[in-house]
């Protein structure tokens, strides 16, 4: 079955959006677009550094990426400019080292392109393993930190009062955003790997009524993009990563069609006496 | 029915010096502070005083850069901010809200919503709430964890008078079922619980301690809030053995003025009648 370059590139990509609904709905709710879009960006740092000491790629991504948010999180702490700001500075900047120590080193061929919009095409066997293996790791220790990393989103004094560890929730899950982002990389690429995130989970946001349902919503309606967006690149002979993205923008738009029928029996629910 | 259990009750958060320094300035320092099982702390002081600073510290979401706090072993708290905002992009519904920070069996839960007269509301989104509403729900939720110190910050704000009088019994009958602690800070500078036992009134530091006088019976205040009201509330009078000056100095009741209001120091410098007399000035 996984033969086919074109059954291979479906496999993966399903794969890559399941992880993406969950991590994605907490970048919508804590506001971390900007902060996904830093760390994505520093993916390509990680590549230099993977090609400059001789290590895998999908490590030296996660190393950069988890750099740049320690990074964010010490200058943050400084408090001289604001998180705004500091992502900017952080984004851009790794983003031009990662190209410049790309062009030191000559004797490397970098396939570019690859890199910023991905090649899910030329996903192989193993890749789709370390899809599955390192996303089925992040979403269980996601699914563990949930309750924790989910108090402090919602208030991060109650959750500090209450036992819950927000700051080493809020860690964790730097650590797994920058596993996504390594596994992420080759599928969408560096640029595109915010929307993969952040869309499926505003799409996710008018269906559900618990965060719970928001993170399956968000899985699913990845899934049908990636589904939707490879199908559409083949008919239509478009680059594939950019596809998806046009598919889940396209998804988030019909979501936002208010369907009068739909509206009216979820405003019916909450004066419902159980 | 637990009895009151003041002052015997086992101390479960204990602030001794503590202060937190932030900007080059101490919000507030040099507060002792002790909650027991069973007792009611309540805080007043005017904005700005460090009523939610030296609750936050209390509860360990602050560290002191002053002084030392303790906490009784595995203390469970239930914590009511004063400000929640839930970001619109979460879906949130009260009934999930209950479950944030542990698990709850469902009995446990209903009670708590009814407790806090919110159970039509399960289902709704916390976003669509009152800010009343939305009080309740938060109070509820920290009710349903059973805690043993419940801590409030302006817990009735956004609530009308008729809803302060009923969740201040709410916060009584707590106390009396379960024993726990309650820690709370009142809105009114004047207005706290009858049933508190110490009010600390704050200011940067804690300008003074005492009870309530038990229930207060005055006329005026009878006409003002009702008889029922007299139950419930009860206004805190104090007064101040010092003033602050606007350039932070400290005149005390005897008139002299002083760097700090601590007495000990006091004193340490002497003022002169000119220093008095201007300072009386810039007070008023």
């Amino acid at each position: 079955m996984l033969d086919d370059f074109f059954t291979r590139a479906l496999v993966a990509g399903v794969g890559l959006a399941i992880v993406a609904g969950p991590l994605g709905c907490f970048v919508v709710w804590r506001r971390m677009a900007y902060f996904g879009d830093t760390m994505a960006h520093s993916a390509l740092l990680g590549v230099a550094l993977a090609f400059w000491f001789e290590i895998n790629l999908m490590v030296g991504v996660f190393i950069a990426a988890a750099m740049a948010s320690v990074a964010l999180l010490a200058l943050q702490r400084q408090g001289t400019l604001s998180t705004d700001a500091l992502l900017g500075i952080l984004s851009h900047s790794t983003l031009a080292l990662g190209l410049v120590m790309v062009a030191f080193m000559s004797w490397v061929r970098i396939d570019l392109m690859g890199f910023l919009f991905g090649d899910i095409l030329a996903v192989s066997r193993l890749d789709i393993a370390m899809i599955y293996g390192g996303g089925a790791a992040v979403l269980a220790v996601l699914a563990w930190l949930w309750r924790p990393l989910l108090a402090a989103t919602v208030n991060g004094e109650i959750a500090e009062a209450e036992g819950m560890r927000p700051e080493r929730a809020r860690f964790i899950f730097m650590l797994l955003m920058a596993a996504m982002i390594a596994i992420a990389m080759k599928i969408v690429g560096i640029l595109l790997i915010t929307s993969l995130l952040i869309i499926p989970a505003a799409a996710g946001r008018r269906f559900a009524a618990t965060p719970e349902t928001m993170a399956v919503a968000a899985s699913l309606t990845g899934a049908v993009a990636v589904v939707t967006g490879l199908f559409g690149s083949l008919h239509f002979d478009t680059p594939s990563g950019p596809s998806i993205v046009v598919a889940a923008l396209i998804l988030f738009l019909v979501s936002l069609v208010r369907l009068p029928a739909l509206l009216g029996t979820r405003d019916t629910q909450p004066g419902q006496s159980p | 029915m637990l009895q009151k259990m003041a002052g015997d009750g086992q101390s479960l958060v204990e602030m001794r010096n503590a202060g937190i320094h932030r900007g080059g300035r101490w919000l507030v320092r040099g507060v002792d502070l002790t909650v027991r099982r069973g007792e009611i702390v309540t805080l007043i002081g005017p904005n700005g005083s460090g009523k939610s600073t030296t609750v936050k510290t209390a509860i360990g979401v602050l560290r002191p850069d002053q002084g030392m706090v303790e906490r009784s072993r595995s203390l469970k708290i239930g914590y009511v901010p004063q400000k929640v905002t839930v970001d619109w992009t979460l879906p949130l519904t009260v009934e999930r809200l209950m479950t944030l920070t542990g698990r709850l069996d469902r009995t446990a839960l209903q009670e708590a919503l009814e407790a806090a007269g919110i159970e039509h509301l399960a289902k709704a989104e916390v976003q669509t709430l009152s800010g009343g509403e939305f009080q309740r729900a938060l109070l509820a939720r920290a009710l349903a964890r059973k805690p043993d110190l419940l801590v409030l910050d302006e817990p009735v704000q956004g609530v009308d008078f008729s809803g302060e009088i009923a969740l201040y019994q709410l916060i009584r009958e707590i106390r009396d079922r379960t024993g726990c602690g309650v820690l709370l800070i009142s809105h009114d500078l004047h207005v706290v619980m009858a049933e508190t036992d110490t009010v600390l009134c704050l200011n940067g530091h804690v300008c003074c301690r005492g009870t309530p006088e038990n229930v207060v019976k005055s006329a005026e205040y009878m006409q003002l809030f009702g008889s029922r009201a007299g139950e419930t509330l009860a206004i805190y009078r104090h007064h101040h053995d010092h003033t602050h000056l606007p350039d932070g100095r400290v005149r005390h009741a005897d008139g002299t003025v002083a760097e700090t209001c601590d007495a000990t120091s006091r004193e340490a410098t002497g003022a002169s009648d000119d220093e008095t007399v201007g300072a009386n000035r810039n007070a008023g």
